[in-house]
């Protein structure tokens, strides 16, 4: 198959114009809410917050300790902070938010963008393949990873709803829709299509080629289930261990290190409770690159439609 | 009995005359010395015979005091606000009004006699102060680990903080350098947040009191121990207040060493950036850290300098004087910029030897 054909097919959203468009109706609906940046409001498109609610928006320049910092004043104030920069920045500050957030339980979500290879073309220094497992080690952090432009509003409403610190982890641009009428609620991971033999289990922009796999596996006569594990923290274990249940095989999907993310979780959870084969897709052990264009990276780092195809093919064979 | 005597009537309002007794005389010259502080008083002696423009007495005073000419100029504006003093622009001559000329009258009622309140205060901190270095010692002793230089250098400044501030006021201090933790709870229960009786359990594993601070502490508003991280969230407070318009100063307490963390002067210039007037920092100058003297491992100076060039007004003061440290707070809090007191001080607890 062809990344062109693909792309065809499907409604292509923006994660950050959903950041972007979610942060401006929170803003409206809660004077509370006051956003904070490091000198990327463009990027990140907090920008339209910024113009909407100037009095609101807090810049502290190319600082993101400063940032976490910050947000931790005012999440100590009782204000409801928001704090966005590119994600491989905010790891910059990691031990800010294990120090200073999470050992306070304070109210922050951090909307890490540009996550994973998203930012395919400036190569691996603006790349974040290490950030789920840095953060969902660290105790009190809820994590969460959207699928597409609509999950990143719904779950961001639900995460201010939620107290304690989040770290909420979207892409930049390529977000093709997943969810239609339906919403995710932040803890339970959704099932998006039953399947009798393999069940895909992805976060991110991975659910949503899982569900192109699915088709491609089903003409090849597998029967593949696609479950969205949208949060990684806490995890939503019963759902996990029922799909090791029902199928018996299980892929992880993800734009981020094979070790230690989602791939990670679901292995620890299952070598406990309901041991299964488990595959996982997820850049190997090694740093991204740049690319002019993003999907041929996703492909040459191993995380295409193929490879998915190509895993689940091999556990289904098994015996 | 009122001390206001209605003697008359003028345009159908009451003309008071208003009769004091010496005692009454210095009951009010004691409210006025508490009320201003030692730079408008003076300010306001200068004025009594005033000869040339405002900018050019305050220059003499400065000049005659040592006093920098921005704090002069703070104080004569707060004057002016008050009604106490009149200038205009230019070579207007400034004056002291009618209420201004009473106030200075009542000042002078032999003010070198009356004593100043603030004596009284700094005596009774460092009678404390004495009590609980012993105390700081102790607890660590008890719990045998734990840093007693860096906590005795900064107790002086906690205590006064505490006392006067933080106990009174809706006011914040964090102790950026969580490790002088020990002085924090002895001060805490000095003021009465927590029971005395705790701070012997200090890093016993059913305590409450953690080698480096955390919140489930009450009293202590940030959990810290990593150095660096407290100012930045000190501003984070501080510009929340101001949007909430909430009167709340807010205290971080770092120390000399500390001063090598990048994340110490991005928030310096944030402070600077949102004009963060109701931030004050206090710095430990003990002059050493980990590995040494910082004048060896890492060298601060010129500091005073460098918080300058940041945009923050400096104090540098004498970390064990008591006057000196209420002098230095009455200043932070009439500052128009956020505002550093570096304060000198011994790992031992006193400067005096």
């Amino acid at each position: 198959m062809r990344w062109t054909e693909m792309e065809r097919g499907l409604k292509i959203e923006s994660y950050r114009e959903a950041f972007g468009r979610a942060l401006l109706e929170l803003g409206a609906k809660n004077d509370r809410v006051v956003v904070l940046d490091a000198d990327v409001a463009d990027s990140t498109r907090t920008a339209l917050f910024a113009k909407h609610f100037p009095e609101r928006f807090v810049s502290v320049g190319v600082s993101e300790q400063d940032l976490v910092g910050m947000a931790a004043g005012f999440a100590i104030s009782s204000w409801l902070p928001v704090a966005s920069t590119l994600s491989i920045f905010l790891l910059r500050a990691w031990e800010q938010v294990r120090n200073t957030v999470a050992r306070d339980r304070l109210n922050i979500k951090f909307v890490a963008t540009h996550a994973g290879l998203s930012d395919f073309a400036d190569g691996s220094s603006h790349q974040s393949v290490e950030d789920i497992a840095l953060m969902r080690t660290v105790p009190n952090m809820s994590v969460v990873v959207p699928a597409d432009a609509a999950s990143t509003r719904s779950l961001l409403i639900q995460a201010t709803e939620t107290s304690g610190p989040f770290h909420i982890r979207i892409g930049k641009d390529y977000a093709p829709t997943v969810y239609v009428d339906d919403e995710p609620s932040i803890g339970k991971a959704f099932c998006l299509r039953e399947g009798e033999d393999v069940t895909l289990v992805a976060c991110g922009v991975m659910v949503s080629f899982a569900l192109e796999a699915a088709k491609h596996l089903q003409k090849k006569g597998v029967d593949a289930g696609v479950l969205d594990v949208h949060t990684i923290k806490p995890l939503d274990t019963g759902a996990i261990i029922k799909a090791a249940q029902t199928t018996g095989r299980i892929v992880t999907l993800e734009e981020h290190s094979k070790i230690g993310g989602l791939g990670g979780a679901v292995s620890e959870i299952l070598c406990e409770n309901h041991p299964a084969p488990v595959k996982r897709i997820g850049t190997e052990d090694c740093f991204g690159r740049s690319s002019r264009r993003y999907l041929p990276l996703l492909e040459h780092l191993g995380l295409g439609v193929s490879n998915i195809v190509a895993a689940a093919e091999e556990l289904a064979s098994g015996t | 009995m009122s001390i206001f005597t209605e003697i008359g009537e003028a345009d159908g309002a009451p003309i008071f005359s208003i009769r004091l007794s010496q005692a009454e005389v210095e009951g009010f010259t004691r409210l006025l010395t508490r009320s201003l502080n030692r730079n408008q008083i003076l300010i306001l002696s200068e004025l009594r015979r005033p000869s040339s423009s405002i900018t050019s007495i305050l220059a003499q005073i400065s000049e005659k005091s040592t006093i920098p000419l921005s704090t002069l100029k703070l104080n004569a504006r707060i004057l002016r606000d008050l009604k106490l003093i009149t200038y205009g622009s230019g070579s207007k001559t400034p004056r002291l009004t009618e209420v201004g000329g009473l106030v200075l009258k009542m000042l002078e009622q032999d003010i070198k006699e009356i004593p100043n309140p603030v004596i009284g205060l700094s005596e009774q901190l460092a009678e404390r102060s004495v009590h609980l270095k012993k105390t700081v010692e102790r607890m660590i002793g008890e719990a045998g680990s734990g840093h007693l230089g860096p906590s005795l250098s900064c107790l002086d400044m906690l205590l006064t903080t505490y006392a006067t501030r933080i106990r009174v006021r809706d006011d914040v201090l964090i102790l950026s350098k969580g490790h002088a933790a020990p002085a924090l709870y002895a001060v805490l229960a000095e003021v009465g947040i927590i029971p005395m009786e705790e701070l012997d359990t200090l890093r016993s594993l059913d305590s409450r009191l953690q080698g480096h601070p955390e919140t489930i502490v009450p009293g202590v508003a940030l959990s810290t121990g990593s150095l660096g991280q407290g100012l930045s969230v000190g501003n984070g407070i501080a510009l929340a207040s101001k949007l909430s318009n909430r009167r709340r100063r807010v205290y971080v307490v770092v120390g000399d060493g500390e001063l090598d963390e990048g994340q110490i002067w991005e928030a310096a210039m944030t402070a600077a950036q949102y004009v963060l007037d109701n931030v004050t920092v206090i710095v430990d100058r003990n002059g050493f850290q980990h590995n040494g003297p910082t004048q060896e491992v890492k060298r601060k100076d010129p500091l005073k300098e460098k918080w300058e060039a940041f945009g923050w007004e400096v104090e540098e003061i004498d970390g064990h004087d008591f006057q000196q440290i209420l002098r230095a707070l009455d200043d932070a809090d009439q500052a128009d910029r956020p505002f550093a007191v570096i304060a000198r001080t011994s790992r031992t607890g006193s400067n005096s030897h």
